[in-house]
């Protein structure tokens, strides 16, 4: 579909039930896209028909209703497929989140002994294997490497953040040896918005002959992708920061690579042949999908995923690229040059998301947006699962706001105004409050 | 309802920072995290003769959290550990969604957490610092050794 620009947030907004309610007396102005987007008519339909006309278990039984179940959840992973320009289904796996699918890798690829030849990607890593991550990564893309570490004695190194919160891409060569089985980053950051540069993560990875996978849980919301030109090995993402349902994400990977990888889970539905003494598993990507899945989910994903696809990315990301400048110049224009408030990101809109954290002195994040709720804004405030970078930065927390394609201006200005209220009612920038917020 | 939250009380009482720093030689010391957000407070105290002689805690949190530090920071020292754990009884009522306990608390500033109750995300941040103190006299002096 395609909109003025001017009409864009309107003609989109209409499409979401939820965003017509009130907080607290105020208009909701949603800004926690990055925790969870909001789900548009389209996909609520999606669910609500498939419980209503198709709701059975997949790939079991063969009377009417399974046989549309199935044909549902079937169409969703190709659906998927096509979102990523993988053009296989096969690739795509559905999991329980984005969560769920770096597990998987940590679990199938890292430990591996998988059915190939011992020289497969499937062999799985072993003591001395390094595993690169960065100090960018949402905890997601931390800890399951780190009970792989406690699992196999790989080695994990970390690429440090820039000043303006980029992967500080100089420090490939230093940290990308010979030992450097997986590069595992984040696509864009949940934090700073920054938008990592895949071409450069890939070459280097290349280089050594390390897979590649990209946390895409921020970043699979903005547009379609197309994941063999990026040249990488796996990606994660979920549904939920998608405008789809919670419950169900996807890990998309190389079909060779899931073909010699082992099953993480065991259950029904992953096997091709079980007696008492021993199991086979079945092909790809049921392997990999032990039990009954996330099915109306997963229709709701599709669904979800067929909406994005239906949008005009080009007005879309300038609009969105729109009120992230309005947001950062608001935010500079209530610091009025006292230095209080500090954008943990890039400052400009090279290569960013619409995601914008920022720190108060004087005031703690959760009590900004405890105010900013009473105003019917909604942010998140905390250490975002990054507690790394908040290390990185010297702070526990920061303050978020993280738009979507139906956010207006109105929705930056009430954060702005919001804001403001917060500041003066924390008595920030009064040598007042005497508060040893960070 | 944060227009309650953030009333002069307990801005005030954040602000006031009783019992900020630590102290030379506790008998026991605890970190606590929220997990939530991040926030750590590392509480200090010391005992004689059956009752807590003097206490230190360090902050780095939320106006809740550090105005129950400073309410702890106010009363605390002179108390027995089995009424310091009673008041953490205490606060752990008052936020419980059907309302606070029957008698005002011994220590009045208590009250000012009562709207906390209403936000369930938020009561780890009042609860914290009286969790480390539990923790801290839990360590320092056992229950039902604390005689």
């Amino acid at each position: 579909m395609t909109f003025q620009p001017e009409a864009l947030p309107a003609a989109l907004r209409r499409q979401f039930p939820l965003l017509g309610r009130t907080v607290h007396g105020q208009p909701l102005h949603y800004l926690d896209n990055a925790a969870t987007s909001q789900m548009p008519q389209s996909v609520l339909d999606a669910i609500a028909n498939h419980e209503t006309t198709a709701r059975a278990n997949v790939l079991r039984s063969v009377h009417f209703l399974a046989e549309a179940a199935s044909a549902a959840y079937e169409e969703s992973r190709a659906e998927c497929a096509r979102y990523l320009g993988a053009g296989v289904p096969e690739e795509v796996v559905f999991t329980s989140g984005c969560t769920g699918a770096i597990n998987l890798v940590a679990h199938s690829f890292g430990d591996g002994r998988g059915p190939g030849d011992g020289r497969g990607p499937g062999d799985g890593l072993g003591p001395g294997d390094e595993v690169l991550i960065s100090e960018l990564e949402h905890h997601s893309n931390i800890v399951p490497w780190q009970m792989l570490r406690q699992r196999r004695g790989i080695v994990l190194k970390a690429l440090p953040v820039t000043d303006d919160g980029r992967l500080d891409l100089t420090h490939l060569p230093r940290l990308v040896g010979d030992r450097c089985r997986l590069v595992a980053l984040t696509h864009a950051s949940n934090v700073t918005g920054a938008v990592t540069d895949v071409a450069s993560v890939v070459a280097a990875a290349r280089a050594v002959g390390a897979k590649v996978l990209l946390d895409g849980a921020q970043y699979a919301a903005h547009g379609p992708l197309d994941l063999p030109a990026l040249g990488v090995d796996f990606y994660a993402f979920s549904g939920h920061k998608t405008f789809g349902p919670n419950g169900v994400g996807v890990l998309w990977a190389r079909g060779e690579i899931l073909a010699d990888m082992p099953p993480f889970l065991g259950g029904g539905e992953m096997i091709r042949r079980v007696t008492i003494e021993a199991t086979t598993y079945a092909e790809p990507p049921h392997r990999f999908e032990a039990g009954t899945p996330p099915i109306a989910q997963a229709v709701g994903l599709g669904a979800a995923l067929r909406w994005i696809r239906g949008l005009d990315q080009a007005a879309v990301q300038a609009h969105l690229a729109a009120l992230t400048r309005r947001l950062l110049d608001g935010l500079a224009a209530l610091d009025r040059g006292r230095g209080l408030i500090r954008v943990i990101g890039p400052g400009d809109l090279a290569a960013r998301l619409p995601v914008v954290s920022f720190t108060v002195t004087g005031a703690h994040p959760h009590d900004i947006c405890q105010i900013l709720d009473r105003h019917g804004v909604a942010l998140r405030g905390g250490h975002h699962c990054a507690q790394p970078l908040m290390d990185r930065f010297g702070i526990t927390g920061t303050t978020r706001a993280s738009l979507a394609c139906y956010n207006d201006a109105g929705d930056i200005d009430a954060l702005l105004a919001g804001l403001e209220d917060a500041m003066a009612r924390l008595r920030v920038g009064t040598g007042a409050s005497g508060l040893s917020n960070p | 309802m944060s227009e309650d939250l953030y009333q002069n009380d307990l801005l005030r009482l954040a602000a006031e920072a009783r019992g900020t720093g630590r102290l030379q030689a506790p008998d026991a010391s605890v970190t606590l995290d929220n997990p939530l957000c991040g926030d750590r407070i590392t509480l200090d105290v010391q005992l004689a003769a059956g009752r807590l002689s003097a206490l230190g805690h360090e902050v780095r949190a939320c106006v809740l959290c550090q105005a129950a530090a400073s309410v702890i920071g106010r009363h605390a020292v002179g108390e027995t550990p089995a009424r310091l754990r009673a008041v953490a009884g205490e606060v752990r009522a008052l936020l419980k969604p059907d309302g606070g306990p029957a008698t005002p608390s011994a220590w009045p500033e208590i009250a000012a957490f009562q709207p906390v109750a209403a936000i369930r995300s938020r009561h780890v941040c009042v609860e914290l610092p009286f969790k480390a103190l539990v923790a801290a006299l839990d360590a320092a002096a056992p229950e039902g050794g604390d005689a």
